[in-house]
């Protein structure tokens, strides 16, 4: 049971440490770029989870973000000088850091849920028109919001965010990816995904469980919007447009729908490169148009598929045994047809 | 009184605009019955499927599962009471492996949930090893123990259909319903599949429904066996019965072939 409870935490043994050590070495001119491209692998390993493992087309990931980033900057500004009694003052503000970020990630969450239990009956170009509506809808609301600040955001946040935050965050996001992945329900998820007729009629509760991964996948979204909002120490609706939601979902689709190192791989790539041509930002659409085309017409599963990197055969020490094509009695693989 | 039978059908009518797919259609299955229900292209026996685990509501009549009225509950809870089913045109998940495709099905008796999952708790790993230990029992069953890595798309297509069959017998039913499960297969195959049908009867205690288009093979399986024309039971019975029913020859051969064999059609 200890030793259980110990490989549920593992990944945060070692990789806080290692964070940390990180955090004091890594220079402050290249703090934006990780702060980028930690965000990006939040967003797009949690994105993934929806459009990668269960099939689903969600364009809402933004609008999940912005709604975490608001109740994150709200909670903050509301601890901003309230020091917790008995405590120094750098643990009492990395707690209420905390608390702000689940503060974020809850209300994410529930935004998810309200939003995937109508919405998750519909499928493909339509699923995506309506999360593409709320995306817009939450930001016109901040927008027209005085006490969300309107057009011009909040201001004024304390910087919190730091290596530890986004490395700890993006760690989360993808041990969450992969333990669901080799899980009952993450199989569930990808019954989904191949045919959502067979997984109902193989007692998966197709939109309990669509419901569910949209819920999560919202939760890490909202993180993120935490991490940014604290990071520049403002949040702005002008941050959270559908232009946002196209790049994350440029990165899950160029990493390989449903490959967790696909998402990551892409989202490391493109953010160095956001961060790198920052300078040329006009022409960032233009690029990921490009991108697009260019790898549908390449490459249309993405950079991975459905596989992680660990299941190339570069990486496979020991190659798996390749049975022989005919069994004795049975059909032959030419026999395969597809069916109408 | 004894245990309730685990599938019965009661003048169910499904209508699809001015169609009677099917009308009337009652059948009850006891516990280790096998039946075969046959019939023409279009005689309304997918449409029974589809009645009895949820794809489609009834228009009208009742559906019982062990007893329990399930009209209007959707696939996935039939399916937790005990009806899997396969499908015509083979509705594997392609893209994964054949493990995952049977571990899929075992998922109704999962009892960890998300939390479990992200946590690793004791009880997702302890579940986990079962469900893997479960599937391969049914992959062994069908003779597909060596596939198991396989990617489903890529197996033979004989070797697709039984996939179906281990995987709709992990969700641990009562009835199992299958759709033409030898479509496609030679005469070969017809008969060594039928005979696996048996074995799985008698291995699990099911009662096993079984469409097929080839009589000759159904009736060598199935104990007792209806048939269906334009929606509506033309004969029920043993199969030595329903094999000279001229109603029965009719609907498979046409009235010309009745009038050059100078059988009469006894009137309805």
């Amino acid at each position: 049971m200890i030793r259980g409870a110990f490989r549920s935490v593992l990944p945060f043994v070692v990789g806080i440490p290692l964070l940390a050590i990180a955090q004091a070495f890594v220079p402050q001119a290249y703090f934006l770029w990780i702060v980028t491209i930690g965000v990006n692998v939040v967003l797009a390993v949690s994105l993934n989870v929806v459009n990668g493992f269960t099939g689903q087309f969600s364009l809402g990931h933004a609008g999940f973000m912005a709604v975490g980033a608001y109740t994150a900057a709200k909670v903050s500004l509301a601890f901003a000088g309230v020091r917790i009694v008995g405590l120094p003052e750098v643990v009492s503000d990395q707690l209420a850091f905390a608390f702000a970020l689940a503060g974020g990630m809850g209300a994410a969450a529930l935004a998810g849920f309200l939003v995937g239990m109508p919405s998750l009956r519909l499928r493909g170009d339509y699923l995506a028109i309506v999360t593409l509506g709320f995306g817009e809808i939450i930001r016109s609301l901040i927008e027209n919001t005085t006490v969300l600040g309107e057009a011009l955001g909040l201001q004024g946040l304390p910087k919190r965010t730091n290596v530890v935050w986004i490395g700890v965050s993006a760690l989360a996001t993808i041990v969450m990816a992969r333990r669901l992945a080799v899980s009952t329900q993450g199989r569930a998820l990808f019954a989904i995904r191949e045919d959502e007729i067979a997984a109902e009629a193989m007692g998966v509760d197709t939109t309990g469980y669509k419901v569910r991964a949209f819920t999560i996948s919202a939760a890490y979204a909202g993180l993120a919007g935490g991490l940014v909002g604290h990071s520049i120490q403002m949040v702005t609706p002008a941050m959270f447009t559908f232009i946002r939601s196209i790049e994350v979902v440029v990165m899950v689709v160029l990493g390989g729908l449903g490959s967790v190192t696909g998402s990551i791989l892409a989202a490391v790539v493109l953010g160095i490169a956001i961060e790198a041509f920052r300078n040329f930002q006009e022409y960032r659409m233009v690029v990921y148009a490009l991108l697009l085309v260019v790898l549908m017409l390449l490459r249309p599963q993405g950079i991975l598929g459905t596989r992680e990197l660990w299941d190339l055969r570069f990486f496979r020490r020991v190659p798996r045994p390749r049975p022989l094509a005919a069994t004795p009695g049975g059909a032959s693989p030419t026999d395969v047809r597809d069916e109408p | 009184m004894s245990a309730p039978n685990p599938l019965e059908l009661e003048r169910v009518t499904m209508r699809f605009g001015g169609l009677k797919a099917l009308s009337a259609f009652s059948l009850v299955m006891r516990p280790r019955e096998l039946v075969g229900l046959i019939g023409p292209n279009g005689a309304g026996k997918t449409t029974a499927f589809n009645a009895i685990t949820g794809v489609y509501r009834p228009s009208e009549g009742d559906v019982r599962v062990a007893g329990e009225r399930v009209n209007g509950r959707r696939p996935h809870e039939i399916c937790a009471r005990g009806v899997a089913r396969t499908f015509q045109n083979i509705r594997l998940f392609k893209e994964l492996t054949a493990l995952d495709n049977v571990r899929i099905a075992c998922h109704a008796q999962a009892t960890s949930g998300f939390f479990d999952a992200l946590f690793l708790t004791g009880r997702h790993r302890s579940e986990e090893a079962r469900i893997v230990a479960r599937a391969e029992g049914y992959l062994e069953v069908m003779g597909l123990a060596d596939r198991r890595d396989e990617i489903a798309k890529g197996l033979p297509y004989g070797e697709q259909r039984r996939l179906e069959i281990a995987r709709a017998l992990a969700t641990d039913p009562k009835v199992l319903c299958l759709d033409e499960p030898a479509a496609g297969m030679n005469a070969g195959e017809k008969t060594e599949l039928m005979q696996l049908i048996r074995g799985i009867r008698d291995r699990f205690g099911l009662a096993i429904l079984v469409i097929e288009h080839d009589m000759r093979l159904v009736m060598g399986v199935s104990e007792r066996m209806l048939v269906l024309d334009h929606g509506v039971t033309i004969a029920e019975g043993a199969p030595e019965a329903i094999r000279k029913d001229p109603k029965v020859i009719e609907a498979y051969l046409g009235d010309a072939y009745l009038e050059e064999k100078h059988i009469e059609v006894p009137p309805a």
